[in-house]
């Protein structure tokens, strides 16, 4: 198999994204568990509280230092590998980066260090604070990563200037306020909570199934299912509205999705099961269920679902449209002062679809003089291989409606105090949250492709292909910095991995005989962390 | 809304540069003591109890610090998005360096003692050390190759091609610049533990930071005299510049000549400060090393910091990164910015928020601030790293 610098590039920035979203989603949920458990802490002065927040951060902080390890490149491969994309969106694209470093990244990482080292230095309530400061610091900045991300999925508030060769901010606003990017935001930390909630609620059934730590495995449990169920909801609602949204403006990312080759009368039918054949353009077989899918992507009876043959057809129509914009484009840059103001407004009209004249790029030098053939073979390249969408997002569904059955179960259980039931009776559903601990992270990661493998063949959606976007780099650059990332990253994984294990077996401190009163000392001495380090 | 326009695109501009100083030597300042604690910590320290000390030093201060890279990377690609397409693809393998080094020091912080095996600690040592000391080499080497000149082309399209190699970026004047760097942030980072620690450890920091000091005077007086000799050449715009203008960098005429980077201080002699500063905290952290001072020695290490990378800006001025095979392609500060618009909001957010990082931040060292001793480690040994 033949890779150029594009696949190679594509192939790291994936590798990189998904190590990295790894560790965030548990960072963000756990974030704010611990910012709820100190809060029931500092309100009520008993100290299993305080063991528990002692024993979710040590596991919250073998887990954050990676994501900000990885969150290293993320930072910077943008330029690394995507210099031309850089180049072309950094006024847009850049301020959010900013942003979330000014906002976000110094709010975390400046207390997270008083998380850790200021229990004996701070007062309960600065204690508190700082925790919080941790949270929200860590939320803050997936809005402004997910704005950013928001934008190239459905570039609101910009234009291109063909003097600068680039796409510069026209509202600040609109980018801010991007519809896609607030139902992303949304979905994302919520995705982030149940992660947190399923790992919580896991490792806390194994400590009720071993009968160890059960007082403070219960407690964890409650708080677990409480917050893992409330996210479950969110997570399937706001994915219907990212869902909505795609229909909206990414209808392609929508229709492989559903693997939808038609345009079927409305409201279109749901298929379950499918197996799409790229070759033939249909699905080999498929299960469906009528009006499902209608209703969930435009809330209506009557809306019609463009299939993927009625899209590229239209792809067609702006590819054609673009290479007028493309020939404009040339005149303006080869003389930017003399150029007539009616070549200018040839432009600026068809501007718009500038970047499905790249398309055509592959297939000949002059989009102009493309044949029939290349424009349909130019359309065509605006389909993402379907099985693997299809699929990817399926099985993400699967795991968000598990998600609501399992903490709406462990929700129930907790509320009606019939925690020690299940310790007794239901021994398996406590064996079901334990082996349930790396769907989350499926999901999380499904989503993630489904979102971005689905934006294909754009990096700017419907404004710059991917393969245009890439640096000018070698192929034996790219596979080093592959190999090295690949290598690097997963050497830290499994350590990381090990680490967690084993620090989830020595388990959070134990109990005193009999919990304490609600403690009034100004500055809890207890000891404190799991096991004290040589 | 045309509420961007209160500031005059050109003055934006400038802010931005002035910014962008300012930015590089928050993170040179703050995560350059951290770098600098950990290319000593093999060496300074010796038994695992010492190496706990210095670790502990910055132990919770450093992810704080850190953010100071991050932010000087956002910042670059808001503010200067072809300045962060060029360098970061231009240095590509070098970046990757940095950042292999770099990744492995919030790991190694965290997880050096999550086990108490000496093998695994002290692996972990060597992680600190290169992702402390490597970095600080190539930042340097970088600021090296961005005054001799870089070599990319730029086509119509704005599309970069680089054509240098990875090994091509070590060149005499650039390792120079390299250990400059390292001297200046090994120095920084001994006065840091001069401050934080005692005994031995500080002891053995003024001796570290002493020869550090000198050869960041013998460096930065060498690499002076390359630049004002002509052994450096440097690059001047030959035609007119609208400070206002569009920002395309193709629209412009460009010549390499001998002491061209010493121009500004010839037109503004004000400008003679930023190396003085350089060499009076040199200097001044030299000789009170061997004092008993703590505390006063860092305001001029700091300030050494603050001359040196001040220097290298202004020398520059205009140019932010010159190219060496199509000096017009170069990015100045007048055609290698972002829109009027976005510099004005970004300034904004700045405006607001750096003051309230700069607030938060001093309070939680005021919290963490005091010596680290071996007694110190001992009685917080469940939380100190």
């Amino acid at each position: 198999m033949e890779f150029d610098v594009v696949d190679l590039s594509r192939l790291q920035f994936a590798m990189t994204a998904l190590y990295h979203f790894l560790f965030v989603p548990l960072t963000i949920g756990l974030s704010i568990l611990l910012a709820i458990m100190e809060t029931v802490y500092v309100m009520t002065g008993r100290e299993m509280w305080k063991r528990m927040v002692k024993f979710w951060g040590t596991l919250f902080g073998i887990n954050f230092v990676l994501g900000v390890a990885t969150g290293l490149t993320m930072e910077f491969q943008f330029g690394m590998n995507w210099a031309y994309f850089s180049q072309y969106v950094g006024d847009v694209f850049g301020a959010p980066l900013a942003i979330e470093g000014l906002m976000a990244f110094f709010l975390e990482a400046t207390f997270v260090g008083l998380f850790f080292f200021g229990w004996d230095k701070l007062s309960r309530r600065q204690h508190l604070a700082a925790t919080w400061a941790v949270a929200i610091g860590t939320n803050l900045s997936a809005l402004w990563i997910l704005i950013a991300n928001g934008w190239m999925q459905h570039p609101v508030g910009s234009v291109f200037n063909p003097d600068t060769m680039r796409m510069e901010v026209s509202s600040f606003y609109d980018v801010l306020f991007n519809p896609v990017a607030q139902a992303k935001f949304v979905h994302t930390v919520s995705a982030g909570y149940i992660t947190a909630a399923m790992f919580m609620l896991g490792i806390s059934a194994w400590y009720m199934l071993q009968g160890r730590h059960v007082r403070i495995a219960k407690r964890s449990m409650a708080v677990a299912s409480a917050f893992g169920f409330a996210a479950a909801l969110s997570v399937v609602v706001l994915g219907d509205e990212s869902g909505y949204e795609a229909n909206l403006n990414q209808k392609m990312k929508l229709a492989t999705i559903e693997a939808m080759w038609e345009t079927e009368p409305a409201p279109a039918s749901f298929n379950i099961v499918a197996w799409p054949d790229m070759e033939n353009r249909d699905n080999v077989f498929a299960i469906e269920v009528p009006y499902v899918m209608g209703l969930i992507a435009t809330r209506s009876l009557d809306t019609v679902i463009p299939g993927i043959k009625e899209l590229v057809e239209k792809s067609k129509d702006r590819i054609r449209q673009g290479a007028v914009a493309w020939e404009a484009l040339q005149k303006i840059r080869s003389d930017p002062k003399g150029v007539g103001e009616d070549v200018r407004a040839t432009f600026a009209r068809n501007a718009s679809s500038l970047g499905y004249a790249y398309l055509l790029l592959p297939y000949t030098d002059n989009p102009m003089e493309a044949t029939a053939e290349q424009v349909d073979a130019a359309a065509w390249s605006t389909v993402p291989e379907v099985l693997p969408m299809f699929y990817a997002f399926r099985i993400m569904v699967a795991c968000g409606f598990f998600f609501i059955l399992m903490t709406a179960v462990f929700f129930y259980y907790a509320s009606s105090g019939q925690l020690d039931a299940l310790r007794e009776k239901r021994r398996w559903l406590l064996y079901i949250a334990v082996w349930s601990i790396p769907l989350p992270w499926i999901a999380c990661e499904m989503g993630w492709f489904v979102a971005e493998y689905g934006r294909q063949p754009w990096i700017i959606e419907s404004m710059l292909p991917t393969a245009v976007g890439v640096s000018s780099l070698s192929v034996m650059e790219v596979l080093l910095t592959l190999a090295g990332f690949v290598a690097l990253y997963s050497t830290l994984l499994v350590i990381e991995v090990a680490l967690m294990i084993k620090y989830i077996r020595i388990g959070p401190d134990d109990e005193a005989p009999s919990d304490p009163a609600p403690d009034t000392s100004p500055r809890p001495v207890s000891g404190a962390a799991p096991v004290p380090a040589e | 809304m045309v509420l961007y326009e209160l500031i005059d695109y050109s003055t934006l501009k400038m802010i931005w540069w002035l910014l962008l100083g300012v930015l590089l030597i928050g993170f040179a300042v703050m995560d350059g003591f951290d770098m600098g604690v950990g290319a000593l910590l093999p060496f300074i320290a010796e038994t695992d109890i010492e190496r706990r000390v210095v670790i502990n030093t910055i132990g919770a201060t450093w992810e704080g610090n850190q953010v100071w890279f991050i932010l000087g990377g956002g910042a670059i690609f808001a503010a200067w998005p072809p300045l962060y397409a060029i360098s970061f693809s231009g240095f590509y393998l070098a970046m990757f360096v940095v950042l292999a080094a770099m990744i492995l020091r919030p790991v190694a912080f965290k997880y050096r003692s999550k086990r108490p095996d000496p093998a695994w600690r002290s692996a972990w040592d060597w992680a600190l050390f290169t992702g402390s000391f490597v970095p600080a080499l190539v930042f340097g080497v970088a600021v090296g190759n961005v005054l001799l000149g870089v070599p990319y082309k730029l086509d119509p399209d704005l599309r970069m091609t680089y054509d240098g190699s990875f090994f091509g970026l070590f060149s005499l004047f650039s390792l120079l610049c390299g250990l400059m760097s390292v001297s200046m942030l090994v120095m920084h980072g001994s006065v840091w533990l001069v401050m934080r620690s005692s005994g031995v450890i500080a002891q053995r920091a003024r001796r570290t930071g002493t020869v550090a000091a000198g050869f960041g005077i013998v460096l930065f007086a060498l690499g002076g005299y390359l630049v004002a000799t002509g052994f450096v050449e440097g690059f001047r715009i030959t035609s007119e510049v609208d400070p206002n203008m569009a920002a395309n960098p193709l629209a412009k005429q460009v010549v390499v000549e001998g002491g061209a980077w010493m121009r500004n201080f010839a037109a503004h002699p004000v400008l003679w400060l930023a190396p003085a500063l350089g060499f009076i905290g040199l200097f001044g952290t030299l000789i009170l090393l061997q004092t008993r001072m703590e505390m006063p020695i860092f305001a001029f290490s700091k300030a050494a910091i603050f001359g040196i990378i001040s220097t290298v800006g202004v020398s520059m001025f205009p140019f932010i990164l010159p190219s060496s095979i199509q000096p017009e392609a170069s990015l100045t500060v007048w055609d290698a910015s972002s829109t009027h618009r976005t510099l004005f909001n970004m300034l904004v957010v700045t405006a607001i928020f750096l003051p309230i990082i700069l607030v938060y931040t001093a309070w939680v060292y005021k919290v963490l601030w005091g010596k680290v001793d071996e007694e110190t480690i001992e009685r917080d040994n469940h939380t100190a790293y």
